[in-house]
């Protein structure tokens, strides 16, 4: 461990005393190097990858830019873009009003109000994998609780997974079910920051309480509308538990997603090097769209006022 | 709590709520009551139908066909991931804040860029590097790329938490001529213990819940974490929702106790921000 020698006499006191007892930056080294070798790296390999073709098993072979004329060519992975596209608008424009209601709601201390949000919070704790699990028991057309609430909804036909409107709008609900607690937490905790003053205010000036939503909590709570857009964006870009369990892409491929397309060429076709392609052209579009939802917002100001402190 | 913030809200804001507590609640009530019928029963009636007969039978089923293996399996990842994050994370947050060096900046930079690499991007060299490492099927190999994708959420709480440690306190420890190890022992552990907590139960549940590594990186019964054991579970028994749903209820139950304990530390450990 390296520590300040008390040994050492001071000759310009104040520029020392500043710099005794502070750790060397090399405590960060580990984490960093543990970091590259499992993120960074790979994500290098990735690229490089791209531009080979590889089973899994011997040496990769450089075929250049076979795999991106590949990729720019493939019908299959241009509706699953497509597909991709769909779920990541509709699911955002389903989750984020959703979770901004409930988030403000449960933002109010109320004792009421932290009991109801505790139930809200239970779907968090089960993991993907759980959830894509029951909600394809409930959902099941013949046994499931949709096969018993649909007829009384008026719906004659509950078996949603047989079409491809269905099937996604199953997807988008269950995601929905999944995350909404998560958005909703994020805008809980941007609410309660949210000055009292203000609503003080506001209410002097006989604001009601929706005025002073949309004049005072939903401008406070631009970086939260952000953060939480960027994580739903990359969120639903890049994940495909939920689909492979719960319609395996199906029907057809009506559900089937990009990230599903790269796991089943690179871990059921051993096409590493298409996988690869695909994989990192998913990383470079959510980069891309959170790098700009971050600039156009100018969020990215939020850390680089405080770094280096 | 100030009265102007009492005001009652619109009836919209709470028919929305209650909406979506009903959207909650029914099929969390539908999971735990149909866990306990058989499974006749469960196709008779329905999900919704109170169970005339309850029957442990299900919990019994799922406990012997493997499940206390995925349990201890998932529980030493999960352990694994929060020992391996705390070590690293917990001195380079320490660096970050407090060497003072120009490069500690560029530190942190490099973990927020790593916020946007998603698991599923790099996993064909994961499983290429965990290979090459002679861990495949191993328990570390899902712990070692799990833990490192916690690193940059984990390092940014931590960061967070370690700023607002008072510099005045830094200099009362140097003056007493504490080096950087001791004042981070004495001082900086105990006042972002918030956050220590915070990330410790975010790295958690990221392991709890991980689907992808294990998924790919390991194949055995022996291996076998909880969320894989559920999707072979599914494979297996087919139609036998109750079972299934048993099981579910079985891998929830461990979160679920955590919550009782440490509900705060939890939530912010869900959002992976703040701590406080």
């Amino acid at each position: 461990m390296a520590t300040a020698s008390p040994g050492r006499v001071p000759a310009r006191a104040g520029a020392l005393r500043a710099r005794r007892g502070r750790p060397s930056v090399l405590w960060a080294v580990p984490a960093l190097l543990f970091f590259a070798v499992f993120a960074l790296a790979p994500l290098g390999i990735v690229a490089y990858l791209s531009f080979t073709s590889w089973d899994g098993l011997g040496a990769p072979t450089w075929v250049g830019g076979a795999n991106w004329s590949r990729l720019l060519a493939d019908r299959d992975l241009r509706d699953a873009a497509w597909h991709s596209l769909v779920l990541t608008v509709a699911t955002w424009a389903f989750q984020t009003p959703v979770a901004l209601l409930l988030g403000v709601w449960s933002a109010g201390r109320q004792r009421s109000r932290a009991v109801v949000s505790a139930v809200f919070l239970l779907p968090l704790l089960l993991s993907s994998a759980a959830v894509a699990l029951v909600w394809k028991s409930l959902l099941d057309p013949n046994f499931g609780l949709v096969a018993e609430l649909a007829p009384r909804l008026g719906f004659d036909d509950a078996s949603w997974f047989s079409t491809p409107e269905g099937a996604l709008t199953a997807v988008l609900f269950v995601l929905g079910w999944q995350f909404i607690p998560l958005h909703a937490l994020l805008y809980q905790g941007g609410a309660r920051q949210v000055p009292d003053v203000l609503h003080q205010a506001a209410a002097m000036d006989g604001a009601g309480t929706a005025r002073r939503f949309w004049s005072i909590t939903l401008p406070q709570l631009r970086n939260t509308v952000v953060a939480s857009s960027v994580l739903m964006v990359v969120g639903s870009l890049t994940f495909f538990d939920t689909v492979l369990i719960l319609t395996a892409g199906g029907p057809g491929t009506a559900t089937t997603i990009v990230p599903l397309v790269a796991y089943r060429t690179g871990f059921e076709g051993f096409e590493m090097g298409y996988a690869s392609a695909i994989a990192f052209a998913l990383v470079l579009v959510a980069t891309g769209i959170s790098l700009l939802l971050v600039r156009v917002t100018g969020f990215g100001r939020m850390h680089s006022t405080r770094e280096g402190l | 709590m100030s009265p102007a913030r009492r005001v009652r809200r619109p009836n919209v804001v709470a028919l929305g709520v209650l909406g979506w507590l009903v959207v909650v609640a029914v099929p969390v009530y539908a999971v735990v009551v149909s866990s306990v019928r058989r499974r006749e029963d469960y196709l008779d009636g329905g999900p919704l139908a109170l169970p005339d007969a309850v029957t442990a039978d299900n919990y019994l089923h799922a406990l012997r066909s493997g499940f206390p293996g995925y349990l201890l399996n998932s529980t030493l990842v999960a352990l694994g991931v929060v020992a391996l994050v705390l070590v690293l994370a917990v001195p380079a947050a320490y660096a970050i804040v407090r060497s003072g060096s120009r490069v500690s900046a560029r530190t942190l930079r490099v973990f927020l860029l790593g916020l946007a690499i998603p698991a599923q991007a790099v996993i064909v060299p994961v499983f290429l590097l965990v290979s090459q490492l002679g861990l495949y099927d191993t328990l570390l190999a899902v712990i070692l790329p799990t833990a490192a994708f916690c690193l940059p959420v984990c390092v940014l709480v931590l960061t967070t938490a370690m700023r607002d440690v008072p510099e005045e306190m830094y200099e009362a420890m140097a003056l007493d001529g504490s080096g950087p190890a001791r004042a981070l022992v004495r001082l900086v552990l105990p006042l972002s213990r918030h956050g220590i907590a915070t990330a410790a139960v975010y790295s958690a549940l990221q392991a709890w819940n991980g689907f992808l590594f294990p998924l790919v990186l390991t194949q055995s019964e022996s291996t076998r974490v909880l969320p894989l054991g559920l999707y072979d579970f599914q494979d297996e028994y087919g139609t036998d929702v109750p079972g299934l749903l048993a099981a579910v209820v079985l891998s929830v139950l461990p979160v679920l106790v955590a919550c009782l304990f440490a509900r705060r530390a939890l939530v912010s450990g869900l959002v992976g921000a703040g701590g406080k």
